[in-house]
């Protein structure tokens, strides 16, 4: 559904992006991850037509965004950063304007702009001015107006942004709810933002992209081998040398210095050390296999990369 | 066509559901007014001396009150359009939204155009309000509908004028005040480049001459329209919406 390739922009002789190339397939949601300042905003105005890019293309449904704008503007809702609206309108007023503005004919408006407050649950907000609302509801009229027409594509840039644990979840599951109707593109730096609505991620730093794979894909791909988190009651010296010669431990890492312990293993050696440390008559207080979360495999990545800049100068 | 209106609509009502518009009027017409009561008053003292005063018998009306008015609102409108076009592209800039208007399927010449006729449409709304004066020049005896007509057209010329350039200010900066200054500015250049014409040497002084605000309503306010004075306005409107094109596109490309 939107293919980008090879895109790049400069801002005089300041790459934003370089060479990004990334799919996005009808019907899925893409978490598009990156620390900030790592080119996402850009890339999104590159997607919207908003700024032209400098090398490479953008097709949306086929449609080169540059050459076909307004055909592919059509197509697109767009929450941008920060959720820029007309403050000095009401809900309503604005999600009309919308309408009409993205080419909605007048008998279709009422029933369009009604479906989109009923989907955001902005209706008792309907009378309000905007620049009185709050930053949820903000958010959710931003969220409303992108819904107005039902494009195909969705494109939100941070759309939880400065929302109470509630609110996002409400803004999280409602895009969840998109899935198999619209293609959506969701940039966040918040990880578990990713891991629970998307299903594939782009992570992009320093303009560039250094991973693109399911969530579950990338916590495997460091993930390789068994962690284990064990707190044992025993003399800590002890219990430390008896765990590193443990059959297939690794490393063996202190964490509190008071008895909790990381393992590193080749194997499962759960069964083993459960059956070591009871019969050396200490006490085995907890046992967690530790997977690598998403956040892991992100900073992994993004500190892999900067070394390797670094390198380069 | 159709996205023309719904930009025209929405910024005309940001004019009147804001104060902008009503503050602009009221101010507007006090000004105004009070130059239009002071040619009525100024007139009527000299006719009442015309009455011994043999050399003073070709004095009227349209000569005294009506022409001078057009040149007297020019000159407050220099002061008003920099107000009434300082937001149209600095607010959105600021605040965000050219972005998002720029993500509906909309092209740039149809919001520019939105905009700009919005714009001109409070200032002819304005304009128009000194029609009461019309009124009561007409009641006093004289009318002269042709120069009244010709006076209006010019005033119109002028506006869309000065609200291109003010426009294209205003797609420079994102500071609504900054947008003020410079339009401003510029305008009263444009005004007084005339005065220079009477200093400055051969082929140059022609140029200065050609170039001032105010010369070119002159002729209007008396009646007389001439095609070089229209193709003068019409050529500054044109000029600067087409600069404000240049100015939107950079944005852009520069980031």
């Amino acid at each position: 559904m939107i293919e980008v390739d090879q895109v790049s922009k400069y801002f005089g002789p300041i790459p934003a992006v370089r060479e990004v190339t990334f799919r996005v397939n009808p019907g899925e949601i893409l978490g598009f991850l990156g620390p900030n300042g790592a080119g996402k905003t850009t890339t999104m105005r590159i997607l919207t037509g908003f700024y032209p890019p400098t090398g490479g293309s953008v097709r949306v449904a086929g449609l080169d965004v540059f050459e076909n704008s307004l055909a592919v503007r059509k197509k697109i809702g767009y929450l941008p950063e920060n959720v820029p609206l007309y403050g000095e309108m009401t809900v309503r007023d604005f999600l009309f304007f919308v309408a009409d503005i993205k080419g909605l004919g007048k008998n279709k408006r009422q029933g369009a702009v009604g479906r989109v407050m009923e989907v955001c649950r902005i209706e008792a907000m309907a009378g309000r001015y905007i620049k009185k609302l709050s930053k949820g509801f903000r958010q959710r009229v931003g969220l409303a107006q992108a819904l107005v027409g039902d494009p195909e594509v969705l494109i939100l840039d941070e759309p939880t942004i400065g929302l109470d644990p509630r609110q996002i979840n409400e803004i999280r599951s409602l895009i969840k709810s998109f899935a198999g109707e619209k293609t959506v593109i969701l940039s966040t730096h918040i990880l578990p933002e990713v891991s629970m609505t998307c299903q594939r991620v782009v992570i992009i730093n320093q303009g560039m992209v250094v991973a693109e794979d399911t969530p579950e894909n990338l916590s495997a791909r460091l993930g390789g081998g068994h962690r284990i988190r064990v707190r044992i009651g025993g003399p800590y010296g002890r219990v430390r040398t008896a765990l590193k010669e443990l059959p297939g431990v690794r490393a063996v890492t202190s964490v509190d210095g008071a008895g909790t312990y990381l393992l590193e293993a080749e194997a499962e050696i759960r069964p083993q050390l459960a059956m070591a440390v009871c019969s050396s008559g200490w006490d085995l207080y907890e046992m967690v296999q530790v997977s690598a979360t998403l956040e892991d495999v992100f900073l992994n990545l993004v500190t892999e990369e900067k070394t390797e800049v670094e390198d380069h100068a | 066509m159709r996205n023309f209106w719904t930009i025209f609509k929405r910024e005309l009502r940001v004019y009147f559901t804001s104060p902008i518009a009503y503050a602009l009027m009221v101010i507007f017409l006090v000004v105004a007014g009070y130059f239009f009561y002071n040619s009525l008053a100024y007139y009527s003292l000299l006719s009442f001396q015309a009455m011994r005063n043999p050399y003073l018998e070709n004095l009227n009306l349209v000569d005294m009150v009506l022409s001078p008015l057009f040149g007297n609102i020019s000159v407050v409108m220099l002061l008003m359009v920099p107000v009434l076009t300082m937001r149209l592209w600095s607010e959105e800039k600021k605040s965000g939204t050219l972005e998002l208007l720029f993500s509906y399927p909309v092209r740039d010449i149809e919001v520019l155009l939105g905009k700009y006729c919005a714009a001109l449409a409070v200032f002819m709304i304005m304009v128009g309000l000194t029609g009461f004066y019309q009124i009561i020049i007409w009641s006093l005896g004289q009318s002269a509908p042709g120069v009244a007509v010709s006076g209006y057209l010019g005033l119109f010329l002028l506006g869309a004028a000065f609200i291109a350039l003010g426009v294209f200010v205003s797609s420079l900066t994102e500071n609504q005040i900054v947008a003020a200054a410079v339009s401003f500015g510029v305008l009263l250049l444009f005004w007084v480049i005339g005065w220079s014409a009477s200093t400055v040497e051969a082929p140059l002084n022609r140029v200065f001459e050609y170039l001032s605000l105010v010369k070119h309503l002159v002729n209007f306010a008396k009646g007389i329209i001439d095609t070089a004075d229209v193709v003068y306005y019409l050529a500054m409107t044109f000029f600067f919406l087409f600069l404000t094109m240049r100015s939107l596109e950079s944005k852009r490309w520069r980031g």
